[in-house]
């Protein structure tokens, strides 16, 4: 293939010079993090080097009780996370078959999901104290509203031809939303529950930010308290990391339970 | 019915084996939709039979209320007033006993061509063994044997809309109704598809209703043809078609099949320069 043929529109590429292209970016970045750090270009202070994330990771995990902190995060955003799907997900469900679900909740929902979850904060400290349980609250917070109106979206996106169909096939309105609705919108539902697992994670930073004492927030506060700028990085650098892992594993689950994506689309 | 002009009344000219008592009769539906501002006759007074094991085509052009006669048929929309009469039952909401096959490719995309036919049988509560069969008797039918594992995805549009007949066929449905089945596909695909499904009706002795804007595939199908004009929709002729079963592709370029193409024809004209001069008026 010529060079010339990877600056066309929407024009595929191929996959080898695809990686070799994100690895590339990853290549740049770090030479530049290299040439304004070791070159002594910028203070340590503002920007350490890479090699002193490293030690001052080693330095957390040893010393600080890292793994304790990453442990207390993970809990809260699963707590959270888990606990708005469980709700937000059946509740969009019936709000995008149901009409009359929908009229009487949207509302609701749509005027709080414009309140930040983050103004909340001092409500639910006076309300919940400052425990692990007022973490979750924010984070429950800030992915419940938002789910409920994609899951929403989702179920009133599946195909009214094809509810029709499962009718003049003798299904009842149970056997359409069970056999119809419900396997139609799974993907639908996987993708929301992938964004908004991202947000949860934005929102636990937020909530471990003010009055917490454990958790990569928390963390992230101590560092910058104590000027140890490596400690705030590697808090940020263990949040994508986790993310990553998140998302990769929600990916491979996606690709594994909807075989039927595949092949071509018409 | 209304305003048929004595010509195109009916005659006996059947030449398929067909019992003689209607299975489905259409009784004085009409169906008005009700807009912000204005009020829309999509079906006026429209009283029509399709007897037992009988293939009727309904001819019209796009929206004239064609598909919003199978709706009401199928129990998927109310009628503004009438009633639709099966077996001599009146229908009241949508069933198994009225198979549809619709334009759009409405195949559930997360089950497999076999699980896809077998779907109304599974809602019956068909037994796994028996309903294995079935299934792989129809997909024979429509020539997708060794297809059945895969999914829709993979399907092309004329293999997907075999599929959607068999899985309606495997249903044993009173009648099947058809809206614009072929409508999406390419004019070779559709060809073969017509003629496939002449060959399935023949085999299943399925009564057939079906829906169509292309001349030469109401005429090629049908016993009868019900010619339609559009707004507001109404039935304006029945056609017999007394060309001998069974059919094949050739004989849409005989004098027998251009001569009833020609009087349609002049039907549908008629109509489109009343329709044109009353909205210039």
């Amino acid at each position: 293939m010529q060079f010339k043929q990877y600056f066309k529109l929407k024009e595929n590429i191929p996959s080898h010079v695809y990686v070799a292209l994100g690895v590339f970016s990853f290549v740049i970045l770090l030479a530049v993090w290299c040439i304004l750090t070791y070159g002594g270009h910028v203070p340590s202070l503002f920007l350490p080097s890479p090699s002193d994330i490293i030690v001052q990771f080693y330095h957390m995990l040893t010393e600080l009780n890292l793994l304790r902190d990453i442990l207390a995060s993970l809990y809260r955003v699963m707590a959270g996370f888990i606990l708005a799907s469980l709700i937000g997900v059946p509740l969009g469900l019936l709000m995008g078959s149901f009409k009359i679900a929908e009229g009487l909740i949207e509302p609701i929902v749509g005027f709080v999901r414009y309140m930040p979850a983050s103004a909340f904060i001092p409500l639910l400290i006076l309300w919940i104290g400052i425990g692990d349980l007022q973490k979750i609250a924010v984070i429950f917070i800030g992915t419940f509203f938002q789910q409920v109106l994609m899951i929403r979206d989702v179920a009133k996106n599946v195909s009214n031809e094809l509810i029709d169909t499962s009718y003049t096939l003798g299904a009842d309105q149970k056997a359409a939303f069970i056999r119809v609705i419900l396997p139609a919108a799974l993907p639908g539902i996987m993708d929301t529950l992938r964004i908004t697992l991202g947000w949860a994670w934005t929102y636990l930073v937020v909530a471990e930010l003010v009055a917490a004492s454990s958790g990569l927030g928390y963390m992230i506060m101590e560092a910058q308290r104590f000027l140890r700028t490596a400690g705030i990085i590697v808090g940020i650098l263990v949040i994508g990391l986790l993310g990553l892992v998140t998302d990769i594993l929600f990916k491979t689950a996606y690709n594994r339970m909807f075989p039927w994506l595949e092949g071509r689309s018409e | 019915m209304t305003a048929i002009p004595l010509k195109y009344l009916k005659t006996d000219t059947h030449l398929h084996p067909v019992k003689r008592e209607p299975k489905l009769r259409v009784h004085h539906v009409s169906k008005v939709f009700e807009q912000k501002t204005r009020i829309v006759t999509a079906l006026e007074d429209t009283n029509f039979d399709v007897r037992e094991g009988e293939f009727v085509t309904i001819l019209g052009p796009s929206g004239c209320g064609k598909s919003t006669i199978l709706k009401v048929i199928a129990g998927l929309t109310e009628p503004s007033s009438g009633y639709v009469m099966l077996n001599n039952q009146r229908v009241n909401g949508p069933g198994a006993d009225r198979g549809m096959v619709f334009q759009a490719y409405t195949l559930f995309p997360w089950l497999t061509v076999e699980q896809n036919i077998g779907f109304g049988l599974q809602l019956k509560g068909i037994a796994k063994p028996q309903r294995h069969k079935i299934v792989q008797h129809y997909l024979e039918l429509i020539g997708l044997n060794g297809f059945g594992a895969m999914y829709p995805n993979n399907l092309s549009g004329g293999m997907k809309q075999r599929v959607a007949i068999a899985r309606a066929l495997a249903n044993d449905p009173e009648v099947l109704l058809m809206d614009e089945p072929f409508g999406a596909l390419d004019a070779q695909t559709r060809t073969v598809m017509q003629e496939l499904l002449l060959k399935v009706w023949e085999e299943s002795q399925k009564t057939i209703l079906f829906v169509t804007h292309d001349i030469d595939e109401a005429i090629f199908m049908g016993d009868r043809v019900y010619v339609m004009t559009a707004r507001p929709g109404r039935l304006k002729a029945e056609i017999p078609i007394p060309i001998h079963r069974p059919r094949e592709f050739s004989i849409k370029t005989s004098p027998e099949f251009m001569h009833l193409k020609a009087e349609i024809l002049e039907l549908i004209r008629e109509e489109s320069w009343k329709a044109a001069s009353e909205i210039g008026s």
